[in-house]
């Protein structure tokens, strides 16, 4: 318990710390890194919590993907984010009271556990019923919810393809390596002979 | 673990003792871990002047059997340099990264059955989640180092590892479907059997037989290896992302690679070749004590392949590596997916 303790308090307080350093970073490629930290933190406090399936996927989407891509961004781009930022100061009430919307809902949410102590039995379990937490949300999924799930899997195709139409450019003239080709030519489909008289030239 | 029943008769309590012992167990396996990274460089230095008709190492000890410690040494010994223009806390961070993961992953690796540090429900993820951190050593030293060469190399080395995740991730799916498990000491299990010739039980020799092709070739790029060693292309980029280090942290480095290498062939012998089961089911073969003699075998047979691979193969171009990934290994290993489930659902009844 005072390990769980403590390892809650270190996830929470690196996590906290890592999110201001997000903002507050001069260098942006140093935000996205922390964003990563920040990430992290969370998966470990999702580990704590005993859902180690979203705490892997976690670290596997955000991190794994969706960070290097902001990486990859951030570090090709030249942008001169000082300049950037010079005027981002008169952006503080309105961040400032979005933010201090999320804490309001945040405790309203938290407080009801606290008031309403019969409130905690929709509290989700991670490991219901003594099964995995892997095998629970496989069969909220894929059993109980299956449908809806895939309509959301439908829905992300169409954004995937209109993002392909979005991109994608035939450049005419462009000589690409089509290697079932290459594989598929014999010594007969290479090699032509002719038959050249003397004196005439090919 | 039996140091805890041991520790708790000394007089500690179980929350101390159970710590004490881990870190000793966690200790002993950090160290025998890095002796098995000498000598796998040695082999791979062996391996590759055999093919070539040359000796190899064979100054510093018996054989050359103690050139990698010497090597080691020769790094520790050397001057730290640190390029003027370099990012000072990156360019130190990104060697520490790229070490750390490589050690972490083993947390999950069993040699025998029970010999593993921790037997995660979600082991296979976890390794999954481990090994797609990895690219940010990488991209972290190629940008802290301020070069164009290691930033040329990072950028290849970042496309090109999550490229090959992808394959890797589906190959992983294929294999957690057969054996109905995310555990790596259940997934080894599912491929045990009771028959003498217990080979034929492993998922090697099933129908995931193809997925153990693409997980190989995937590893090789995954790990920077020839034929996909494009980050470090010597011929191009010098060195690659690790151009400007030296001493110590490029000692992390080459630690790392070697270390990734060791982790997924023992991930492969684990997934399809029945990690710690002997082949052949008869009496002084298959105790359970020889278990961890047939992991690293099989370990070090994949081992070998590698090296062969890296002394034969000639160096793919940028956009064929491109190419293989996205368009053949993807495409198959998601149709592999699908027939996957399809025959879990129709022959299989644990699932």
């Amino acid at each position: 318990m005072l390990l769980q303790a403590l390892a809650f308090y270190l996830f929470s307080a690196v996590l906290i710390a890592s999110a201001v350093m997000v903002v507050a970073a001069r260098n942006p490629v140093h935000s996205v890194l922390f964003l990563i930290l920040a990430f992290f933190n969370a998966a470990g406090l999702l580990v704590l919590l005993g859902a180690e399936f979203i705490a892997m996927l976690l670290v596997v989407v955000y991190v794994g993907a969706v960070a290097v891509l902001f990486l990859f961004v951030v570090m090709m781009l030249d942008v001169d984010f000082a300049e950037l930022k010079r005027g981002s100061l008169q952006y503080l009430p309105f961040g400032g009271l979005i933010g201090l919307i999320l804490v309001a809902e945040l405790l309203m949410a938290g407080s009801v556990w606290v008031i309403k102590p019969l409130a905690s039995g929709a509290v989700a379990n991670a490991t219901p019923q003594g099964i995995t937490n892997t095998e629970a949300l496989g069969r909220i999924l894929y059993t109980d919810y299956v449908y809806y799930f895939q309509i959301a899997g439908l829905v992300l195709l169409v954004a995937m393809i209109g993002a392909i139409v979005l991109t994608l450019r035939a450049r005419p003239g462009v000589r690409r390596q089509v290697i079932s080709v290459q594989n598929a030519r014999t010594a007969a489909m290479a090699v032509d002979m002719h038959d050249i008289k003397p004196g005439e030239g090919a | 673990m039996a140091l805890v029943p041991f520790l708790q008769s000394l007089g500690l309590p179980f929350g101390w003792a159970w710590f004490l012992s881990y870190a000793v167990f966690i200790a002993v396996i950090c160290l025998v871990l890095m002796l098995g990274v000498a000598a796998v460089i040695l082999a791979d230095r062996k391996i590759w002047a055999a093919v070539q008709l040359r000796r190899g190492p064979n100054v510093v000890g018996p054989f050359g059997l103690l050139q990698t410690i010497a090597d080691a040494v020769k790094f520790l010994l050397k001057e730290v340099i640190i390029p003027a223009g370099a990012n000072k806390v990156l360019f130190f961070i990104a060697p520490m990264v790229s070490a750390i993961l490589a050690f972490i992953a083993w947390a999950v690796i069993p040699f025998n059955q029970g010999w593993v540090i921790s037997d995660l429900n979600v082991g296979i993820l976890y390794l999954f989640a481990v090994s797609s951190l990895s690219v940010y050593g990488v991209v972290m030293a190629g940008w802290a180092s301020n070069s164009k060469y290691a930033f040329l190399s990072a950028l290849r080395g970042a496309a090109q590892m999550v490229s090959y995740e992808v394959s890797i991730g589906f190959v992983m799916i294929t294999v957690l479907l057969f054996a109905g498990s995310l555990n790596l000491t259940q997934i080894v299990n599912s491929q045990s059997t009771g028959d003498i010739l217990a080979f034929t039980h492993w998922h090697f020799f099933s129908f995931l037989f193809p997925m153990l092709v693409i997980f190989f070739v995937s590893s090789l790029a995954e790990t920077q290896r020839p034929p996909f060693d494009l980050l470090e292309a010597e011929s191009e980029l010098v060195a690659g992302f690790f151009v400007e280090y030296s001493s110590g942290p490029f000692l992390l480095f080459f630690l790392a690679e070697y270390m990734n290498v060791m982790m997924l062939c023992g991930l492969m012998s684990l997934l399809f070749l029945g990690g710690w089961l002997s082949p052949i089911n008869i009496w002084p073969l298959n105790i359970p004590a020889l278990g961890i003699f047939w992991f690293l075998g099989k370990l070090a047979f994949l081992f070998f392949m590698m090296a062969m691979v890296k002394a034969m193969v000639p160096r793919y171009r940028y956009d064929q590596l491109m190419r293989l990934g996205w368009k053949v290994f993807l495409p198959t290993s998601l149709l592999w997916v699908v027939l996957t489930a399809a025959w879990v659902l129709v022959f299989h009844h644990h699932a």
